[in-house]
Parts: structure tokens; sequence; C-alpha cells
């Protein structure tokens, strides 16, 4: 027993150094990136990854960001711990986003009480239903559910811009003659406490980290959960002991796609208190960044939220002092997953695995095992 | 005017379909050797925007094409890098290479272009007499010289992975990878040939993109057609015609939604430009039988020492 706790907390120390040099190797290809595009490599990165730490505004900025990102990135870690993969979490997203508008905004007259948690469950409905849709092709129809997602994306993108300039839109925007596609303002009562006067920290981090221990003590300590994990680790094994794969299968794919929704509602409740056209900002495609970067672990994820709010904080930032797009923050996070995907092989090739593990002090039948879904 | 209609969808339909069929008989290829490469949404876009930014500097559209065959091929070598060399998981590196893509795409196309701007790219060649055939001669001849040369494309890779040893060995190593390396093939190697490949044809897709059939590019530009192409290998069994069929399928349904929109029909605009993406997740749920004729090896890394 004591053994095994030497051996997890070393597996840990290897996670953490692999997951940290990928991000190195990400930002120093990155730095060529900036290069192409004129600019300065190391100012750029200076301006990114400190002016957010530099005064109140960049850190609520960062942890406002975080939120979302958290709830995606737990949605897509359990997805992956489960073995099938989540891409469209940027429609759940939008999904959830048009379920907490409209539940909001019939229910005006709703105490705050009873509101918000109406409103976060139907969020979790409409993005768990959605991503459902690919988890229950992929369980009865064998549909490759990477593609049905991202398909799914581009649906649901559609469906929302043209809610959002029809039946949602603002009857102001309609009577102003301005057009401007976005729904009217939630009623008060449905908008998330704002901690700080002037900044737009609000209480949604503080529901996504509750969220993210439920989720840690859901997949590790209950039934259920583990048969998810198992089901995810070895299917065949998994029938074999009498597991229903599909049934599992599709209770992730709803799960992941509730999470991403739940971040909809974050934006909506906690940001902008209404549906915009552009409220989702990458959040679907960043929260894969986060769920890899936090080891597929929920108590990783929730340092790895914040990373990566500080580095969307910070491209916005970037471009205003380097005149370098934020779009490239896309690119760098783009190398950071491929960056992350390519040490898998140093978990998985057990000679490489046991040089590591010499190298943090282990002995040679010591085991590492590497975690995470399937290709 | 239904007939009228319908040949306007025609004509305007096989044009959309070059840049489906190139990206996806590249990524036939990849998958026949076992390497599922979803990245080729994010090659289609750099290569469409390097297309494109040669021919708005220099003006040769020739030079714009191979200049995004080049960017394709080190993104297919960048792609096999990963999931051959080390092994990665595809579908997480795909969407890496995907963010990659788009993420450079974007921002190389703010900084050094700005905005929307019109190049002189390659239009419509009309092959005289022919083309005076009613109907079917402004249907098949007058089209753009790369959709002639996709639909040529067709053939020849279908003689390149049935008739010749080198297919042979992609379809050895993307069914049976142990078999192969025991007889001598190398599976990394053919694994890279044949990413690399795929990675080449994405960025002619890209190419004919920005420099045929818009003239100019914009920020996500491809819209999805490198993961429709991706979905086509399924559609198409692994097959060059079927793949054929199944880019008509899908470039008719485009241009029947945007003639929708031409014609006046009333009917809400962003439901038709969904319905093609709807079109793709139904043809994947009908025909999920025989899928067991796919390369049975896709997905999975291969590994000589171990198995993991």
């Amino acid at each position: 027993m004591e053994k095994n706790k030497a051996d997890k907390y070393r597996y840990l120390t290897v996670n953490i150094i692999i997951v940290l040099a990928s991000l190195l190797i990400a930002l120093v290809l990155g730095a060529f990136l900036f290069l192409i595009a004129g600019a300065n490599p190391f100012e750029a990165y200076g301006v990114m990854l400190t002016q957010p730490l530099d005064g109140l505004f960049g850190i609520t900025e960062m942890l406002v960001r975080a939120a979302p990102l958290m709830l995606v990135g737990l949605g897509i870690a359990i997805a992956f711990r489960s073995g099938i993969l989540n891409i469209g979490g940027e429609g759940q997203i939008m999904i959830g986003v048009i379920f907490a508008t409209a539940v909001g905004l019939s229910l005006p007259e709703m105490p705050k009480i009873v509101l918000v948690p109406v409103i976060f469950l139907s969020a979790f409905i409409g993005g768990g239903v959605w991503a459902g849709i690919a988890g229950w092709m992929r369980a009865y129809l064998n549909v490759n559910e990477i593609l049905s997602t991202v398909m799914l994306n581009y649906i649901a993108i559609q469906l929302y811009l043209y809610l959002l300039r029809g039946p949602l839109i603002d009857p102001k925007e309609v009577s102003y003659g301005t057009g401007v596609p976005q729904s009217a303002l939630l009623p008060e009562a449905a908008w998330l406490t704002r901690f700080i006067r002037g900044f737009r920290l609000h209480s949604g981090l503080v529901i996504a980290i509750v969220l993210a221990v439920i989720v840690f003590l859901f997949l590790w300590k209950t039934t259920v959960g583990y048969r998810m994990r198992a089901v995810g680790a070895e299917p065949k094994a998994a029938t074999y002991s009498g597991m229903n794969v599909k049934r599992n299968l599709v209770l992730a794919m709803v799960l992941s796609g509730g999470f991403a929704g739940m971040a909809g509602a974050v934006e909506v409740l906690g940001v902008h208190h209404r549906a915009l056209e552009s409220i989702s900002a990458g959040y679907g495609f960043s929260g894969i960044v986060v769920a890899l970067f936090g080891g597929l672990h929920p108590l990783g994820i929730i340092p790895a939220s914040a990373v990566f709010g500080l580095l969307i904080v910070g491209s916005d930032m970037m471009q205003r002092a380097v005149e370098v797009p934020a779009s490239i923050i896309l690119a760098i996070q783009g190398l950071i997953i491929l960056a992350i995907v390519s040490s898998n092989i140093f978990l998985r090739n057990p000679k490489l695995r046991d040089k590591i593990f010499r190298l943090l002090g282990g002995g040679k039948e010591a085991k590492i095992e590497p975690e995470g879904g399937r290709a | 005017m239904i007939l009228e209609i319908i040949i306007g969808v025609i004509i305007s339909g096989i044009p959309l379909s070059a840049s489906l069929l190139f990206a996806s008989l590249g990524e036939m290829f990849s998958q026949r050797s076992g390497v599922f490469n979803l990245g080729t949404e994010g090659i289609m876009m750099l290569s469409a925007f390097v297309g494109f930014y040669v021919v708005y500097i220099i003006g040769s559209p020739v030079l714009g094409i191979l200049a995004a065959m080049t960017i394709g091929g080190l993104m297919g070598m960048l792609m096999a890098l990963v999931s051959v060399t080390f092994k990665a998981q595809q579908g997480i590196s795909g969407i890496g290479l995907y963010m990659f893509g788009w993420g450079v795409s974007g921002t190389l196309f703010r900084v050094y272009v700005g905005g929307v701007t019109n190049i002189d790219g390659i239009g419509r060649v009309a092959i005289p007499v022919l083309m005076d055939i009613p109907i079917i001669g402004k249907i098949l001849f007058n089209q753009n010289p790369m959709v002639y040369l996709a639909y040529l494309l067709v053939p020849v890779a279908g003689y390149v992975l049935f008739r010749t040893s080198w297919g042979l060995k992609v379809r050895a190593v993307g069914t049976t990878p142990q078999a192969a390396d025991t007889l001598g093939v190398s599976v990394e190697r053919i694994r890279y040939q044949c990413v690399t490949l795929g990675g080449v044809m994405s960025g002619l897709a890209g190419a004919y993109l920005s420099i045929g059939q818009a003239q100019m590019f914009a920020d996500n530009l491809t819209a999805g057609r490198g993961f429709i192409a991706v979905a086509l290998v399924y559609f198409g069994r692994w097959k060059p015609v079927g793949i054929m069929w199944g880019a008509l399928l899908f470039s008719m349904a485009h241009a029947l939604q945007r003639s929708i929109q031409v014609y006046g029909i009333d009917f809400p605009y962003e439901i038709a430009v969904a319905t093609p993406y709807v079109l793709v997740i139904l043809v994947l749920a009908l025909t999920y039988k025989g899928r067991s004729l796919g390369p049975l090896a896709l997905g999975k890394p291969y590994n000589r020492e171990f198995r993991g």
C-alpha cells in the first residue's frame, strides 16, 4: 500500500513534467509564428504571460474565462475517460445558451433561488441531448463520433444564428430598427452574483469548482463512474463482466454535452446576461486543450482552466500591445494538443517509461498506467 | 422552371465537388494505410491561405497551387510525425492540426492582407465546339481546369491503389501491419508516404477553394469541407468511385441550398446553410452497415516491439 502511494505520486510527477514540457515546446514553436507575423516573440510572450497578472482587472478576467473553460473541460474529460471523443463542445455551448436564454426569459417572476438552478438544469439538458445524438449514433449505429460532433457544431451554429435573428431577438432591436442579433436582457434574478464592484468576476467560477469536485467523486467513488471509466479503458473486458458498453457511451456523451451546455449558461447568467452572436469565443475547442492539459482529471482541470484563461486574456492584451491578432492563440493551442498527445509515447513505451521512472528514483517493476480514451 | 433549376444546380454543383474530391481522395490513401487524419480541415485552411497569398503577391496561380501543395505536404508530414512516429491518438491530434491551421491562417491573413481581397485566380475554361452542345455542353465542357483534374484523379487513384505494387503495400499496411512488416514492407515509411500524399491533396483542395472557386480568401473559408471530405471516405467505402459519388451528392445538396436562396423561396437562410451538414450525419447513420469493409488497422498506431 505504501509503495502504491509512492508510485502514484511519481506517476503524477511524470505527468506534470510532460504536460509542462509540452506547453514549453508549443510556446517555442509558437515563437516562430510570431516571427512570421512580424513581431518580437519575447515581447509578445512577455505581455501575454505577465500582463494579465499585473492588476485586478487581468486576474478577474482570467478567472471569468476559467469558469466556462473548466466546465467544458470537465465534460470533455468525462467523455474521453469513457472512450468517446467529444469535439462538439462549441455546438453544445450554443445549445446551452439557447436553453438558458429561453428559460430565463420565459420565467420573469421566479425568485433567484429557484430560477438559477432551473436555468442550469435546462442548459444541461439542452447540451446533453445535443451531444447525446452523437453518443447514440456511435453506440447503436457505429457512426464515428468525432465526425458527427463536428457536424453538429456547424448545425448548432446555424440554428443559433437563426434563433438569434428571429424568434429570440430582442424586441427592442426590432422596434428601434437596429436589428443587432441578440436576445433581450434576462431578468435580474437570473444574474449570477458579482464579487467585486466594477469587475465581471462572478459566482460561476465557484459553481464550476464545486462541479469539478462532484465529477471527481462521481468518476472515482461511485459505481456508475467506475463503470464508465472501465468501458473507456477496456471495452471488451467491460462487456465480458456484464457492463452495458453502449448505454455507458451514451451516458458519457450526455454528461459531457451537459457540462458544455452549463458553460453556455455561465456565460449568459454571469457575463452577458443575454445571448449574443459570438458568445462562445472558441471555448468548445479550448476546452479540449484544458482537459488534456489537466490530465483528463477534474482536479487537474481546475488549475488548467486558469492557465488557459490566462493565455486567452493575455492574447487579447498582446494583440493591443504588439498588434498580432489574438487568433494566434488558437494555433498555439493546436500545438499544445499535438505536443501533449505526442508525449504519450513516453508513457506507453515500456522502455522509455522505465527510463523516466528510474530518473525519478523508482524501481523497474514500477508501473505507470497510461490513462485516457481511445484514438 | 423546374428543369432550369435542376440544370442550374448541376452546373453550379460540379465545381463545388472538386475541393471535396481532392481532399477526400487524399484522405482515402491516408486511411487505407491506417491513419485517420482529421486535420484535413486545418491543412485546407492554411494551404488555401498560402495559395491565395502567393497569387496576391506574385500573381501566378500555378506557383500559388504549388505553394499550397507544399504547405499541405509539410502539414501532412507533421501529422505523420505525431501519429506514426509518436504513435499519438489520431482523433485528438487531428483536432490539434485543425486548430493550428485555422489559427495560423487567420492570423497571417489579418496581418498581411487585412480584409477580403479578390485575386485573379483560375477561372472556367470553355472547350470550343463541345461547349455548344445544348445542356451537356454547359455542364461538362465549361469548367475550371482544376475540376477536370479532380475527376481525372479518380481513375488514377483507383489505378494506383488497386493495380500497383505500392497500392498493394498501402492496403496491406492498413489491414494487417504485422504481416506487411514480416514481408519486409516498412509500415512507417508507407504510412508517412500516404499521410504526406493526403496532405498534398488537401493542399490542392485548399488551393482550388481560394484560387479557383472563390478567387479570394476569408477566415474560415473551408467551412467544414475538410471534415466532410473525411466523412466521404466512409461514405465511399474507401474506394475512389464511391468517394466521387459522395462528393457529387454533397455538392449538389450545397448547390440546391444556394439556389433556394437565389430563387427567393421563403425558407430560413440559416436552416438552408445547415442542410449539407445534416445530410452528412444522416448519410453516416444510414450507411453504417458494412463498416467492416474499412481498413482493419485504421486508427491504430503500429508498434513492432509491443502491443499497446
